[in-house]
C-alpha cells in the first residue's frame, strides 16, 4: 500500500513523524479519511479523534482538540491545538478537559463559538464513553 | 592600610559571595536546559505554522474581505509594543538590552508623531520603561507566580491583545523578546505580528488547495492561533535566553570573586610577612641595643 508522510504537531511538541498509510482526521465538516495522493486540502479540526494507520490494521489513536491540517503533495501536516495520545489518557485528564469545555461554553456569548464548544462537549464526552471510563 | 583582621573579613565575605554566584550559576544550568529543550520542542509548530499560512496566503488577494489582522487597518497611526522580558534581575544586560530596543523603537515612533502603547510581560522590563513612559504602559502581565511556560500564558496575552485590536485601540504591534542562539549569545528582537508577517511563495506549489471550510474561514481562525503562537514561542525563547544569560553573568561574578580572593589572600599574606618581620627587627635591635 501507498505510504506518505505525516506530522502531528502540538505546541509542545512534535508527537508523530514518519510514513503511515491512511490518516483518519476529525474535520470539522465530518470525518474524513485521507490516502496517499490525497488532493491538496487545508481544513480546519474539531474535538475529536484522530487515527493514524502506519501499518495495515494497526491505528493509533490520538485525542486532538482543534487544529489544522494541511494537505499537499509532500504529505499532511497537522497542527493540533492539544494533542493527547490515547494511551496517555485518563480519566483526569478527559474529566479536566471536559470541565473546561464546558467553561468555554459558559464563557461565551458568540453563538458560533457557543456551538463549537457545545460540540466539543460532546465529543469529549463520547471520549469518554469510547474509552470505558 | 587595612589591618590584617578587616582583611580576614574581606576575605570572607568575598567567598560568601562566590558561594552564592557559584550555586546561582548551577541552578541557571540546570533550569536553562529544561527551557532549551522547551523552546526548541516549539519550534517545529511554528515553523509548521508559517508554512501553512504562507501556503494559505499566496493564494489569496488582499481585499477588503481579508481579515485585518493579515491586512492591517490601513494606517499605522497607533502602535503596540508587547514588551517581554524576565521577572528577575542578576541576569547581566539581558532586561535592559530587550528594554533598551524597545526604548529606541518607542522613541523613533514618538518623534515621527505617532501614538505608542506598551504591554509589559515580565516585571524587570515594567520597572525600567516605567521610568520614561509611564503614561504610555496600558498594561503589564505579571508571569512571576507561573513555574513553567505553558500555551496558556501565551493564549492568555494573544486574547489580550486581539480583544485591544478589535477595539479599534491600535494598529501595528510588535513584539520585543530575545531570541536564544546560545548560552553566551542571546539577540533582542523585535518582531511585528500585527498585521502578520507571512513568508509567501514558501513552496512552489502551485496546486489548487481546497479549502473546507472556505479559506477565508480558515483564515480568519488561523491567524489568531498564529498570535498565540508567535507570543508563546517568544516566552519560551525569552526563558531560554534568561537563565543563558544568568548561567554567563554568574560564571562571570564567580570569576571575578575568585580574582579578588587571590588579590586579597596576596595582599593579607604580604602584610602578615611584614608584621612578623617587623617585630623581630624589634626584638634584635632591642637586644642588640643591651
Amino acid at each position: 500500500m501507498a505510504t506518505f508522510t505525516f506530522e502531528l504537531v502540538s505546541p509542545e511538541r512534535v508527537l508523530f513523524s514518519g510514513a503511515v498509510d491512511a490518516v483518519i482526521l476529525p474535520a470539522t465538516e465530518g470525518e474524513m479519511t485521507v490516502l496517499a495522493g490525497h488532493a491538496p486540502t487545508m481544513t480546519t479540526l474539531k474535538t475529536g479523534f484522530l487515527v493514524i494507520t502506519d501499518s495495515p490494521g494497526n491505528g493509533k489513536r490520538v485525542l486532538i482538540r482543534g487544529g489544522f491540517a494541511d494537505i499537499n503533495q509532500n504529505g499532511i501536516t497537522v497542527l493540533a491545538e492539544r494533542a493527547l495520545p490515547a494511551e496517555e489518557l485518563t480519566q483526569d485528564i478527559l474529566d479536566r478537559e471536559i470541565l473546561q469545555a464546558e467553561m468555554h461554553y459558559d464563557a461565551t456569548n458568540d453563538p458560533a463559538a457557543k456551538h463549537a464548544a457545545e460540540a466539543a462537549v460532546a465529543q469529549l464526552r463520547e471520549a469518554k464513553a469510547a474509552l470505558n471510563f | 592600610m587595612p589591618s590584617l583582621k578587616d582583611l580576614r573579613n574581606r576575605i570572607a565575605s568575598v567567598k560568601a559571595t562566590q558561594k552564592i554566584t557559584k550555586a546561582m550559576q548551577m541552578v541557571a544550568a540546570a533550569k536553562l536546559r529544561r527551557a532549551q529543550t522547551a523552546a526548541e520542542a516549539a519550534r517545529p509548530y511554528a515553523e509548521r505554522m508559517a508554512v501553512v499560512l504562507g501556503n494559505l496566503a499566496s493564494g489569496i488577494t488582499v481585499g477588503p474581505e481579508t481579515p485585518r489582522l493579515l491586512a492591517g487597518t490601513g494606517s499605522d497611526r497607533v502602535h503596540l509594543l508587547i514588551v517581554c522580558t524576565a521577572e528577575r534581575g542578576l541576569c547581566g544586560a539581558f532586561n535592559s538590552s530587550i528594554a533598551r530596543l524597545a526604548r529606541d523603537h518607542a522613541n523613533r515612533l514618538l518623534a515621527e508623531g505617532k501614538t505608542v502603547k506598551i504591554i509589559c510581560v515580565g516585571k524587570k522590563g515594567y520597572d525600567i520603561l516605567r521610568r520614561q513612559f509611564a503614561e504610555q504602559i496600558i498594561d503589564f502581565v505579571d508571569l512571576r507566580s507561573v513555574r513553567s511556560i505553558g500555551f496558556e500564558q501565551g493564549d492568555m496575552i494573544a486574547q489580550k491583545i486581539l480583544a485591544l485590536f478589535e477595539q479599534g485601540e491600535f494598529d501595528v504591534a510588535t513584539l520585543f523578546y530575545s531570541r536564544f542562539r546560545s548560552v553566551i549569545a542571546q539577540i533582542p528582537t523585535a518582531q511585528q505580528i500585527i498585521p502578520a508577517q507571512i513568508e509567501t511563495g514558501a513552496t512552489s506549489s502551485d496546486a489548487v488547495y481546497d479549502y473546507e471550510p472556505e479559506e477565508g474561514e480558515i483564515l480568519a481562525t488561523l491567524l489568531p492561533r498564529n498570535l498565540t503562537v508567535q507570543i508563546f514561542r517568544a516566552l519560551l525563547e525569552n526563558a531560554a535566553s534568561e537563565q543563558g544569560a544568568r548561567m554567563s553573568a554568574m560564571d562571570n561574578a564567580t570569576r571575578n570573586a575568585g580574582e579578588m580572593i587571590k588579590k586579597q589572600t596576596m595582599t593579607y599574606n604580604r602584610s602578615r610577612q611584614a608584621m612578623i618581620t617587623k617585630e623581630l627587627i624589634e626584638i634584635i635591635s632591642g637586644a642588640e641595643a643591651l
